[in-house]
C-alpha cells in the first residue's frame, strides 16, 4: 500500500465531510450523524496506515504536494501537504485514538440532547487536526492550529448552560490566542525573512538548509540571534496549546467539557500538538532556544506533577498530570531527542485517552460523580475499567519493563542525562517521577479501593460493552507501545530520525538510570501507599480529610489551590486588562469626547454672540431706519385724497400762480 | 469596447428608483418593498455584467466616461473603475439588499416597532436608494468636483435615516454624526480650492501624477502643502474614523437603526478608506510619509484603544462599533507602514504588496462580518421590543449584554450564523476576517515590526470581547428576554443572514476570488513605491 | 390801434382755456369734467399755431408738427380716459368724479 502526498488531503477531508454532515442534518438524525462521524475516522484510519507504510518505505524522505491559494503580488501564496514518519504517525494515532473515542461516545452522550451536535463538533475537530499533520506550510498549520482552537473552545463549552463550562471555554481560548500570537509573531518574521512559510519546498522551504543557512547568518536582535527568536515565538505557541507554565491554567477548567472530549482533545491529540509543532520545527531551533523549552518543559513537568497530588477531582488530576506529561514531552524537545518526545506523546495519547475514558466510564457509572472523596471501592464493581484504568495507571506511572510510559519516560531520561546542556531538567524530571507515582497511587487507591463513601459509589455498576471494549483495546497498546521504542530495538525512534538501520544497544549500557528510575517509582508508589493505601478502612465518609492534608495542611492547602497561579493571573493580567478597557472607555467618553463637546459648545457660543450682535447692533439700525422712512411715506400718502377735483383745483392755483408771476415779473 | 455607460448606470439606477418611490404615490407597502429591493439588487446585478468585462491585468481605469462638464473651472464628468473601485461597487452592491432586508420592519404596513412620526415606507426606501447611489458615486468617480458632490450627499440621506427611525438619542447622534463629517470634509473641501489654484486640475489621475513627480510641492511651497495635507487627512480621518476622531462613531452606531448601521459600516466607512487609498496616498506621497510614524502611532491607538473600549461596553451596538473602528484602524496601519516604508532602503515589495492586498480584503470582509454582525443584534434588538410591548411600551430599547442568556439553546440557528459573524469578526481562519488581517499583519510586520507586534493586542482584545458577547448573550442558562419565548431567525432575517455569511465562509477558504480582482493593481502599486 | 393778430389769438386762446377749466373744476360729470380739458389742451394748440405763424421765427412747419402730435396724443388720452370711464361705470353704476376716490393712498 502506497499513498502519494498528494492525496493526503483525504485524511482530513473525510472528517470534515462528516462534520458538514453533521451540520446540515436535523436533530433528529443523530445515529446517522454519529454513523457517519465514526466511519470517516476510521476510513481516515486506514488511509493513514496506507501513509504510514509510505513514509516507512523511506523515512528520510519528506514527500510533499505544494499548490497555490491565492496570488499575492508578485509572488503566490502556496499551502502543501507533507508525508513524512512524524506525520504518519500522528495521523495514525490520531485516527485510532478518534475512531475509539468517538465510539466510547456512542454510550457517553447517549442521553444528551445535543448528540448530533456533540458528534458534528468532534468531526470537526478531528478534520482541524489531522489538516494540521498533514500540513507542509505553517500558515496552513496556523490556519488548522486555530481551527483546532475553535473546536476545542466549542467542545469544552458543550454543556453551554453551565455558567462554569461557558467560562472554561473562553477562558481556553482565550489563554491559548496568548500563545497563538507569538506564534503568528514568529510565524510572520519567518515569513519576512524567509519568503516562504512552506517546509519543505524542493530545497526552498524553510525546515531546508537553504533557509536555515540564511537565518543563521542573519542580525542579532537585542543579544539573541533572528533564528532564537522566532523559535521561542513559534514556542510561545506550543506553550499555549500544550499547556506549559505559565499558560497551563486552562487545561484543568478545559475539564468542564464532556470527558470522551477531555480524553480525545485535552489529553491524546489536541494538546500534543504544541509538542508535534516543536518536533516539526525543529531543524529551526537554536541551542539557545532550546535550553528555554527545555527549562520551560521541566517546570511544567514539575508544576503539574506537585499540584495533581492535592486536587480531589478525577479529571482535574488526571488534568494535571497531562500538564506534568506535556512538560516531559517539551524537557525531551529541548534537551535535543524531538523522536523520544514524539515516543512519548504516541505511548502517552494512548495510555493518557485510556485513562480519560476509565474516569468517564467511573463517573457515568456513578451518576457524573467525579469527586475521589465520594468514590470508592469500585474495584469489586466495575472489574472491568478497574484492570485498565490500572494498565494506564501503571503506563503513566512507569512501572518498569511491561509498561509503555516506562520506556518512553527512559528515553527522555537518557536524552535529559546526556545533554550538553543544564541538568535542572533531569533533577526536575527525576523528582516528577516520584510525584507521578505518589499522586497515581492515592489516585487509584481513593477511587478503586476502600469503602464507597457515597450512595452514588456504592450503587455504580460496570457499564456497557460499547463503553468496555475501547478501554480493553487502549489498554492492550498501552503496553505493547512500549516495545517500539526500546533502547534494545528503537525503531520508533530511528524511523522518526528518518533513519532505516535501527542501531539497539544492551539495557546494560544504561542500566544505572533504569534502576534509578525504577527505584523513584517504587519510592513514589510506597509513599502513596503509607500515606493512602492503609488509612482506606478507616475513612469511610466523604467528609473525612485526606490524610496528606492532617500531614502538612498549609501546603495541602496552597497546592489545592493550584499554588493560586488563577488568582495571581487575575490580580495581575486581570487588573490590568480592567484598567486599559476602563481608561480607553474613560479617554473616549471624557478626553476625546470632551474635546469635540468642547469644541461644539465654543461653536455654540461664538453663535450665541454672533446672534446677540446682530439682533442688538445691526438690526436695531436697520430697524429704526426703515420704520423713520415708513412714518415719512404714510405722512406724503395722505396727500393722495382720491378728490380728482381736487386735483385740478391745486391745477388751478398753480396756473394762476404761474400767470400772475409772468405778468408780475414781466412788468418789473 | 462597450458603448453603453455602464457606470453612470451603476451610479444612477439607485437614484432613478428613489425618483420613481417618489414620485409613485399610494403604491402598497408590498409594492414599495419589492421596488425598493429591486432597485438595490440592480448594482449586483451591473456589477456582475461588469464582472464579466473587467480585465483585471489593465492598471489603468476601465469603463471610462469622461465629458467636459464645467470648461471654465476645468471640471469634467470622471468615471473609472480598477480593482479598487469594483471590489467596493460590489461590496455596496452586496450590503444594501443586505441591509435593506434587514429593515423590513420599516418597509412594513404598519410596522410594528416604529414610532416615528414618519412611518412611511416610501421615504425609508427612497432615501436607502440616494445612499447607495452617492456611495457608488464616491467609489467611482475620478473628478474631486462631483465626488465631492457624492460624498457630501451620502450625508444627508444618512442623516434623516437615523433621525427619524432611530433610537431615543438618534437625533442627537444624527446631528453630531452630521455636524462632525462635515466639519472634516470642509477643511478637504478647502484644501482642494488650494490644490486647483495651484494645479489648475481638479482630476484624481492628473493631480495622482502631479502629486508621484513632486510638481504638487513645488507649486504649493511654503508648507502650504502640508497644509493642505492636513486638511484633506482631517476629512478623511473623521470618516473612517481614524483614531481620535471617533467620538461620533459610537453613539451614530448605536442609535442608527439596524440597516443603516449596517450600511453606515459596511459601506460608508469603507468611503473613508477608499479616499485614503485613492486621494491622500497617491497625490500627497511625501507629507504622508513624513506624517506616517505619528500615523501609524494614531493607527494603533484605534487597534490597541479601540478594542479595549470596545470591552467595556455594555450596549452591544457600541460594542460592535468599536470593533468597527478596531478592524478599519488595521487598515489603516498597513497603509501608513507602507507609506512609512517608502523610500528608505528595504525591500519592500513582497511586504508592501502583503500589506496592500490586505487592506482591501479587510475593507471587503469587515464590511460583510460588521454588517452581518448589526444585522444579528438587530435580531436581538426585535426580540426584546418584542418581549417588552407584551409587558409594557414599545420602541427601539437598547440592546445589553446582559439583557439575554442561553440564546443558544432557543435559537440555534441565530446562534450558529451570529457565531460565524462572531469568529470571522475575530479572525479565524477559514474564515473571510482572517485572510485580510493575516496579510496585513504580514505586511506590517515586514515594514514596520513593532507596530505589528503592538497591534497582537488588539487581537487578543478583539477575541476577548467578542466571547465575552458570545458567552454572554448565548451560552448559559436562558435568562432575561430569553427567559421568555424566543423565536429563531424568519425567512426574511435569515435572507438577511445567511448570504453574508455564506460568503465569509466562501471568501475564507478561496480569497482568491477577490485578490484575483485587484493583484495586478496592488502589485504595480508595491513595484512603484518611490518618493520623488 | 391797429389790431395785431397775435394778441387777438391770445386773447381768444386764453378765453378758451378758462372756459376750459372752468369746466373742469365745475361739473362732476366724469365725461364734462374730460371736455374741459380737452378745451385746455386745443387752448394750447392754438398758442403754438399763433406764436408759429405770426412769431418772429417762422420756421417751416413747425408749429403745425407740434400741433399734430399733441392731438394724436390728445385722442389716444381720450380712448384711455373714456375707458376707464366705462370702467368706473360698471364699478359704481354712475361716473361721478367725486365718488371715484377709492384709488387714495
Amino acid at each position: 500500500m502506497s499513498l502519494s502526498a498528494q492525496y493526503l488531503w483525504v485524511i482530513p477531508a473525510l472528517p470534515l465531510v462528516a462534520a458538514a454532515i453533521g451540520a446540515l442534518t436535523p436533530r433528529s438524525g443523530r445515529s446517522l450523524v454519529a454513523g457517519a462521524a465514526i466511519v470517516a475516522l476510521a476510513l481516515s484510519f486506514f488511509i493513514s496506515c496506507a501513509a504510514l507504510s509510505t513514509a516507512l518505505a523511506n523515512p528520510a524522505a519528506h514527500l510533499t504536494h505544494n499548490f497555490t491559494w491565492f496570488e499575492l503580488g508578485n509572488d503566490t501564496v502556496r499551502l502543501g501537504w507533507l508525508l513524512d514518519p512524524l506525520t504518519a504517525f500522528m495521523c495514525t494515532m490520531v485516527t485510532f485514538v478518534g475512531t475509539l473515542i468517538f465510539i466510547f461516545s456512542l454510550g457517553y452522550m447517549h442521553e444528551d440532547e445535543n448528540f448530533k451536535q456533540f458528534f458534528c463538533f468532534l468531526s470537526l475537530f478531528a478534520a482541524a487536526m489531522l489538516g494540521l499533520l498533514v500540513a507542509n506550510s505553517l500558515l496552513l498549520l496556523f490556519i488548522c492550529w486555530e481551527l483546532v482552537g475553535l473546536a476545542s473552545y466549542l467542545l469544552i463549552g458543550f454543556w453551554f448552560h453551565k455558567p462554569s463550562a461557558a467560562a472554561a471555554a473562553k477562558k481556553a481560548f482565550i489563554t491559548t490566542r496568548i500563545g497563538d500570537l507569538g506564534f503568528l509573531l514568529g510565524l510572520l518574521w519567518l515569513y519576512d525573512s524567509a519568503g516562504s512559510l512552506l517546509l519543505y519546498d524542493n530545497g526552498n522551504g524553510v525546515l531546508e538548509a537553504t533557509a536555515l543557512g540564511a537565518l543563521g547568518s542573519a542580525a542579532t536582535v537585542c543579544g539573541l540571534s533572528v533564528a532564537s527568536a522566532i523559535g521561542l515565538l513559534l514556542f510561545c505557541g506550543a506553550v499555549g496549546k500544550s499547556g506549559q507554565f505559565p499558560l497551563h491554567v486552562w487545561l484543568p477548567d478545559a475539564m468542564e467539557g464532556p470527558t470522551p472530549v477531555s480524553a480525545l482533545i485535552h489529553a491524546a491529540t489536541m494538546v500534543a500538538a504544541g509538542v508535534f509543532l516543536m518536533a516539526r520545527v525543529y531543524p529551526l531551533l537554536t541551542p539557545d532556544a532550546l535550553q528555554v523549552i527545555a527549562i520551560i518543559g521541566a517546570i511544567t513537568a514539575l508544576l503539574g506533577a506537585t499540584i495533581a497530588v492535592a486536587q480531589y477531582d478525577l479529571k482535574r488530576i488526571l488534568a494535571f498530570s497531562t500538564v506534568s506529561q506535556l512538560g516531559y514531552m517539551m524537557l525531551a524537545i529541548g534537551v535535543g531527542a524531538p523522536s523520544a518526545a514524539i515516543f512519548h506523546l504516541l505511548t502517552h495519547a494512548f495510555f493518557k485517552a485510556l485513562l480519560f475514558l476509565g474516569a468517564g466510564s467511573v463517573i457515568h457509572a456513578a451518576h457524573h460523580e467525579q469527586d475521589i472523596r465520594q468514590l470508592g471501592g469500585l474495584s469489586v464493581k466495575m472489574k472491568l475499567t478497574f484492570a485498565t484504568f490500572a494498565i494506564g495507571t501503571m503506563a503513566l506511572v512507569g512501572v518498569p519493563l511491561f509498561f509503555s510510559g516506562f520506556w518512553s519516560k527512559e528515553a527522555i531520561l537518557h536524552a535529559a542525562h546526556a545533554t550538553a546542556g543544564s541538568h535542572f531538567p533531569f533533577y526536575a524530571a527525576l523528582v516528577g517521577v516520584v510525584l507521578t507515582a505518589f499522586y497515581n497511587t492515592r489516585l487509584i487507591a481513593e477511587t478503586f479501593f476502600g469503602h464507597g463513601r457515597s450512595h452514588a459509589a456504592e450503587h455504580a455498576h460496570e457499564n456497557s460493552a460499547v463503553m468496555t471494549t475501547p478501554l480493553v483495546i487502549l489498554a492492550f497498546f498501552a503496553i505493547a507501545l512500549g516495545f517500539l521504542g526500546t533502547p534494545v530495538y528503537p525503531w520508533l525512534q530511528a524511523r522518526l530520525s528518518g533513519e532505516t538501520a535501527v542501531h539497539g544497544h544492551s539495557l546494560l549500557d544504561g542500566v544505572g538510570l533504569l534502576v534509578l528510575s525504577s527505584g523513584l517509582v517504587a519510592l513514589g508508589i510506597g509513599a502513596g501507599f503509607a500515606l493512602y493505601g492503609r488509612t482506606l478502612r478507616l475513612r469511610t465518609k466523604a467528609t473525612a480529610p485526606d490524610p496528606l492534608a492532617i500531614a502538612a495542611p498549609r501546603t495541602h492547602a496552597f497546592l489545592g489551590d493550584r499554588l493560586k497561579f488563577d488568582e495571581l493571573y487575575a490580580a495581575t493580567f486581570g487588573v490590568v486588562n480592567t484598567f486599559l478597557a476602563t481608561a480607553s472607555d474613560w479617554f473616549d467618553r471624557s478626553v476625546w469626547g470632551g474635546i469635540v463637546h468642547f469644541l461644539a459648545l465654543l461653536g455654540e457660543f461664538s453663535g450665541t454672540v454672533n446672534r446677540e450682535a446682530d439682533e442688538q447692533g445691526l438690526n436695531a439700525g436697520f430697524d429704526a431706519t426703515s420704520e423713520k422712512l415708513r412714518a415719512s411715506g404714510q405722512a406724503y400718502s395722505r396727500a393722495q385724497t382720491g378728490d380728482a377735483h381736487g386735483y385740478l383745483r391745486f391745477l388751478a392755483v398753480g396756473f394762476v400762480v404761474l400767470a400772475l408771476v409772468a405778468i408780475l415779473g414781466g412788468g418789473a | 469596447m462597450n458603448t453603453l455607460p455602464l457606470l453612470s448606470l451603476v451610479v444612477f439606477t439607485p437614484w432613478i428608483g428613489a425618483a420613481v418611490l417618489a414620485l409613485l404615490r399610494g403604491t402598497s407597502p408590498a409594492t414599495t418593498r419589492a421596488l425598493t429591493l429591486a432597485f438595490s439588487l440592480s448594482t449586483l446585478a451591473l456589477s456582475g455584467l461588469l464582472l464579466t468585462q473587467f480585465d483585471p491585468n489593465s492598471l489603468s481605469p476601465q469603463f471610462v466616461e469622461r465629458h467636459t462638464w464645467i470648461s471654465a473651472l476645468n471640471v469634467h464628468y470622471h468615471l473609472g473603475l480598477d480593482g479598487l473601485s469594483l471590489l467596493l461597487v460590489l461590496l455596496t452592491g452586496l450590503i444594501t439588499p443586505a441591509a435593506l432586508l434587514a429593515s423590513w420592519s420599516f418597509l412594513s404596513p404598519s410596522p410594528p416597532l416604529s414610532v416615528s412620526p414618519s412611518a412611511d415606507p416610501r421615504l425609508f426606501g427612497s432615501l436607502f436608494l440616494l445612499l447607495q447611489g452617492a456611495a457608488l458615486g464616491v467609489f467611482l468617480a475620478l473628478d474631486f468636483f462631483h465626488w465631492f458632490l457624492f460624498w457630501e450627499l451620502s450625508l444627508v440621506p444618512a442623516f434623516f435615516l437615523i433621525k427619524l427611525w432611530g433610537g431615543p438619542g438618534a437625533p442627537r447622534a444624527a446631528y453630531q454624526f452630521v455636524v462632525y463629517t462635515i466639519g472634516g470634509s470642509a477643511f478637504m473641501l478647502v484644501g482642494f480650492a488650494a490644490l486647483f489654484v495651484a494645479a489648475g486640475t481638479l482630476d484624481f489621475t492628473q493631480l495622482a501624477q502631479l502629486g508621484r513627480d513632486g510638481t504638487l510641492a513645488a507649486k504649493l511651497p511654503g508648507g502650504a502643502h502640508e497644509v493642505v495635507f492636513l486638511g484633506v487627512l482631517l476629512g478623511f480621518a473623521v470618516k473612517v474614523p481614524l483614531w481620535p476622531f471617533h467620538t461620533w462613531l459610537p453613539a451614530t452606531y448605536a442609535e442608527a437603526p439596524t440597516g443603516a448601521s449596517m450600511f453606515l459600516t459596511g459601506v460608508m466607512s469603507k468611503m473613508g478608506v477608499y479616499g485614503f487609498l485613492r486621494i491622500l496616498w497617491p497625490i500627497f506621497p511625501v507629507p504622508l510619509h513624513n506624517a506616517a510614524p505619528w500615523l501609524i502611532a494614531l493607527a494603533l491607538g484605534g487597534v490597541v484603544f479601540g478594542a479595549f473600549a470596545a470591552m467595556k461596553q455594555t450596549d452591544l451596538k457600541r460594542m460592535v462599533a468599536y470593533s468597527s473602528i478596531n478592524h478599519l484602524s488595521y487598515c489603516l496601519l498597513a497603509l501608513f507602514a507602507v507609506s512609512y516604508a517608502t523610500g528608505r532602503n528595504v525591500a519592500t515589495g513582497p511586504a508592501a504588496s502583503a500589506a496592500l492586498s490586505g487592506t482591501l480584503l479587510q475593507m471587503f470582509n469587515h464590511g460583510l462580518s460588521a454588517a452581518a454582525l448589526f444585522a444579528c443584534v438587530g435580531v436581538l434588538q426585535t426580540r426584546k421590543a418584542h418581549a417588552l410591548s407584551r409587558s409594557s411600551g414599545t420602541g427601539v430599547p437598547p440592546v445589553g449584554l446582559h439583557d439575554f442568556g442561553g440564546v443558544r439553546t432557543a435559537a440555534p440557528i441565530f446562534a450558529g450564523l451570529c457565531g460565524l459573524s462572531l469568529f470571522s469578526s475575530l479572525g479565524l481562519p477559514g474564515l473571510n476576517g482572517f485572510v485580510g488581517e493575516f496579510l496585513i499583519f504580514r505586511g506590517v510586520f515586514g515594514l514596520h515590526p513593532a507596530a505589528a507586534a503592538i497591534a497582537t493586542l488588539g487581537l487578543l482584545a478583539t477575541a476577548l470581547f467578542l466571547l465575552t458577547f458570545w458567552q454572554r448573550v448565548f451560552h448559559g442558562p436562558r435568562a432575561g428576554v430569553t427567559a421568555t419565548a424566543f423565536s429563531d431567525l424568519n425567512s426574511i432575517e435569515l435572507a438577511t443572514l445567511l448570504p453574508l455569511v455564506a460568503l465569509m465562509a466562501v471568501f475564507g477558504l478561496f480569497p482568491g476570488l477577490l485578490t484575483g480582482l485587484f493583484n495586478p493593481l496592488i502589485t504595480s502599486w508595491a513595484d512603484h513605491l518611490t518618493l520623488p | 390801434m391797429s389790431l395785431d393778430p397775435l394778441p387777438l389769438c391770445l386773447l381768444f386762446s386764453s378765453a378758451l382755456f378758462c372756459l376750459g377749466l372752468i369746466g373742469a373744476l365745475a361739473r362732476s360729470n366724469t365725461i364734462l369734467v374730460l371736455l374741459g380739458i380737452e378745451l385746455m389742451l386745443n387752448a394750447a394748440n392754438l398758442n403754438f399755431i399763433a406764436f408759429w405763424r405770426y412769431g418772429p421765427v417762422t420756421s417751416p412747419a413747425t408749429g403745425v408738427m407740434f400741433v399734430i402730435f399733441s392731438i394724436a396724443v390728445a385722442a389716444a388720452e381720450a380712448a384711455v380716459g373714456l375707458a376707464l370711464i366705462i370702467a368706473v361705470y360698471r364699478h359704481q353704476k354712475n361716473i361721478r368724479l367725486q365718488e371715484a376716490n377709492r384709488l387714495k393712498g
